[in-house]
């Protein structure tokens, strides 16, 4: 196993996949030269132009010419830079790609990953710093991926790739750095959570960067002696009801973390089902529901904190005793 | 134009000394936070172009607008203090350099998003139409932005609909680490104006008098007239894409060349040639930089906002029900 980052981990897994299946090519700005955060690194000495393939600002072509490459035989990779610019292609990833397979009798399949971003990034502002993983997840035939560690961000661009429907993948905009052990044999099922640390008296579910918060809040909480069990959904659609459900009916508590606006979040999605199914208690923790500001005075109002993490769950804790 | 040089050189030096978030924002520490994207080398187009604008004119910008902010007429030590997240800054501490607006000078702010002020700009237009007003829109854009679905979009309303507009196509050669030439078909901005029917002109982004010529021409055209016209100037972005990228890309004779056409050196050396007395440019150089050196004074003894700020604006129906 070799320790890489973030970033490295999603480059090395595309340049895998390009090995292993022609059919594989990437599309987006700037990233001939490593894209951005240094995510497709070295692909287009490697692989040509023609498999990686810089293009202009262009957001709806890019999604629209993904949907068509998909259609006609290839395995496209779409890169919308940040979740806020894949907004210029709602219409092609709404409407086009997701719809495409069902709409048409099932006669075309669109096997495409969409790279975009989420999170806050300091001080980036309101246009640069947002988290809408759950508008995909409402729209039907959407997958809904979101890596949180170096293994993950490889072994589920690999899944992704191998999925054959639109997938909408979510790295974190603060996540590229992180280093950690990447096993490249390892292979993941979309849909498949991962238990971090187990617990006994509360289920926190989380995904992405929140979840490295989760995991600092398991650590004060289990100064106080309270074992938390931290889930990372890792993919919140499909998401791992079986896992959640078994882990909340165990200790009767689950609190959900997101980074996203916790108003008409994914939250409320998983607090639902874990109620409807297990009866347990439930709380979400998200951000409240205003754009991110400039200002980091401002910015830190929409952030979630490993406090607000550990103070939500004892506060949740303190009601049932 | 030494305003926005002065403006531009002590922001970037006040985003220095934070930790760099993989590539695009100067990070926690620096003064300045968040992506700083400066315009040095381009002053000459929003000068020239502004020059013509009335206060009543509406303007739409980029993100990289600091230029065609304060070149409107924009309250320098407010953008300081916007630059520093500061509550008494243009936007409250709520937008950043990204995002620098000043309504109260008409202009109706920069963006986060390529191509997006285009239709902005188009709408701002349309209504100076409807109300029967004789104010214009002006509306800057990058090359890169041209390839971007709002620009066809917005030209052909702004000549359906005939509606008073310049369109500014501020051709700096470079979209981010991405040279823009290869990127484009055709011969870009004005070309594909022609073909909707919007007269169109290139002029040399780098000669402030050249600029002012034509653009004096053009607004008096849009003013009149009631139709839209588009001006192609072309320029060079001296700095990276934002302050913290160093450019490494980029070849470095493209570079030195480009300097030897620095818009203000030109200015200055045409002044001087006919006969012009150095100690007035001086002069305009020096009171730029004491009032940019009261700017950065004031931004840093201003206060931070409440936290509770960033509750405010946000909507009046609902608001607050979700903390
Ligand atoms: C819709 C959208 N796509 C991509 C980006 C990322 N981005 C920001 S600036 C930029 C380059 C824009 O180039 P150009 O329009 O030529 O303006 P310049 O930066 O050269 O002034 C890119 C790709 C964005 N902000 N918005």
């Amino acid at each position: 196993m070799a320790v890489m980052s973030y970033a490295q981990a999603a480059a090395l897994a595309l340049a895998h996949a390009m090995e292993a299946d022609p059919r594989v090519v990437v599309l987006g700005e700037d990233i001939g030269r490593g894209g951005i955060f240094g995510q497709y690194q070295g692909l287009q000495q490697r692989f040509g132009t023609d498999r990686v393939i810089d293009t202009p600002i262009s957001e709806a072509t890019i999604l629209g010419a993904g949907v068509g490459m998909a259609l006609a035989g290839l395995r496209p990779v779409v890169e919308m830079r940040v979740v806020d610019f894949a907004l210029c292609a709602m219409d092609e990833i709404v409407n086009q790609a997701a719809k495409n397979r069902f709409m048409f009798g099932g006669q075309g399949r669109v096997p495409l990953v969409m790279r975009m971003p989420v999170g806050i990034w300091d001080s980036s502002a309101a246009q640069h710093s947002q988290s809408l993983e759950s508008w995909f997840a409402h729209v039907p035939g959407l997958v809904v991926v979101c890596p949180a560690t170096p293994q993950d961000n490889y072994s589920l661009l690999r899944a992704a790739l191998d999925c054959g429907d639109p997938v909408v993948y979510l790295e974190h905009k603060t996540l590229w750095g992180l280093q950690g052990e990447v096993d490249v044999q390892a292979r993941e099922q979309l849909g498949s959570a991962r238990t971090v640390r187990p617990g006994r008296h509360l289920t926190l579910v989380s995904w992405s960067r929140q979840v490295h918060a989760c995991a600092q809040a398991c650590e004060a909480l289990a100064a106080q002696g309270i074992a938390a069990e931290l889930i990372d959904l890792r993919s919140i659609w499909p998401w791992d009801r079986a896992a959640v459900l078994a882990s909340c009916a165990r200790t009767g508590h689950l609190l959900v973390v997101h980074e996203a606006v916790q108003a008409a979040g994914f939250g409320a999605e998983i607090a639902a089902a874990a109620a409807e199914a297990t009866g347990c208690r439930v709380r979400r923790l998200g951000a409240p529901r205003i754009p991110v500001g400039y200002s980091p005075v401002l910015e830190a109002q929409a952030r979630i904190q490993a406090a607000d993490i550990a103070a939500a769950a004892r506060g949740m804790l303190e009601q049932t005793r | 134009m030494a305003r926005i040089r002065a403006f531009e050189n002590a922001a970037e030096i006040a985003s220095q000394g934070g930790v760099s978030a993989y590539g695009s924002s100067a990070g926690a520490g620096a003064r300045v936070r968040g992506p700083l994207h400066l315009s040095t080398g381009q002053e000459a187009v929003p000068a020239g172009v502004c020059a013509h604008l009335r206060t009543d004119d509406y303007l739409t910008s980029t993100h990289r607008g600091h230029g065609h902010t304060l070149a409107k007429g924009a309250d320098l030590a407010r953008m300081m203090a916007e630059l520093f997240g500061k509550a008494s800054g243009s936007n409250a501490g709520k937008g950043g350099s990204m995002h620098i607006a000043d309504f109260s000078v008409g202009m109706l702010g920069a963006n986060g998003v390529v191509a997006a002020g285009l239709p902005i700009a188009v709408g701002a237009a349309h209504a100076q139409k409807l109300q029967g007003r004789d104010a214009i829109t002006a509306c800057f854009f990058g090359d890169g932005a041209i390839n971007r679905g709002p620009f066809l979009e917005s030209l052909n309303w702004a000549q359906v609909y005939g509606l008073p507009l310049l369109f500014v196509c501020e051709d700096n050669r470079w979209s981010a680490t991405t040279a823009s030439g290869p990127m484009t078909a055709g011969e870009g901005a004005s070309a594909r104006a022609d073909s909707l029917g919007i007269a169109g002109e290139q002029v040399d982004g780098n000669d402030v008098l050249a600029v002012d010529e034509a653009a004096g021409r053009l607004v008096r055209e849009v003013r009149a007239r009631r139709q839209p016209r588009l001006l192609h100037a072309i320029t060079y972005r001296v700095k990276g894409h934002v302050s913290v990228d160093a450019a490494a890309y980029r070849d470095p004779r493209e570079l030195q060349q480009a300097l030897q056409a620095d818009p203000l050196a030109r200015a200055r050396s045409r002044f001087l040639a006919q006969g012009g007395d150095a100690a007035v440019l001086d002069a305009i150089d020096r009171e730029a930089q004491e009032e940019v050196a009261r700017a950065l004074a004031a931004a840093d003894a201003a206060p931070w906002p409440a936290p509770e700020a960033a509750f405010t604006d946000v909507q009046t129906t609902g608001a607050g029900l979700w903390r």
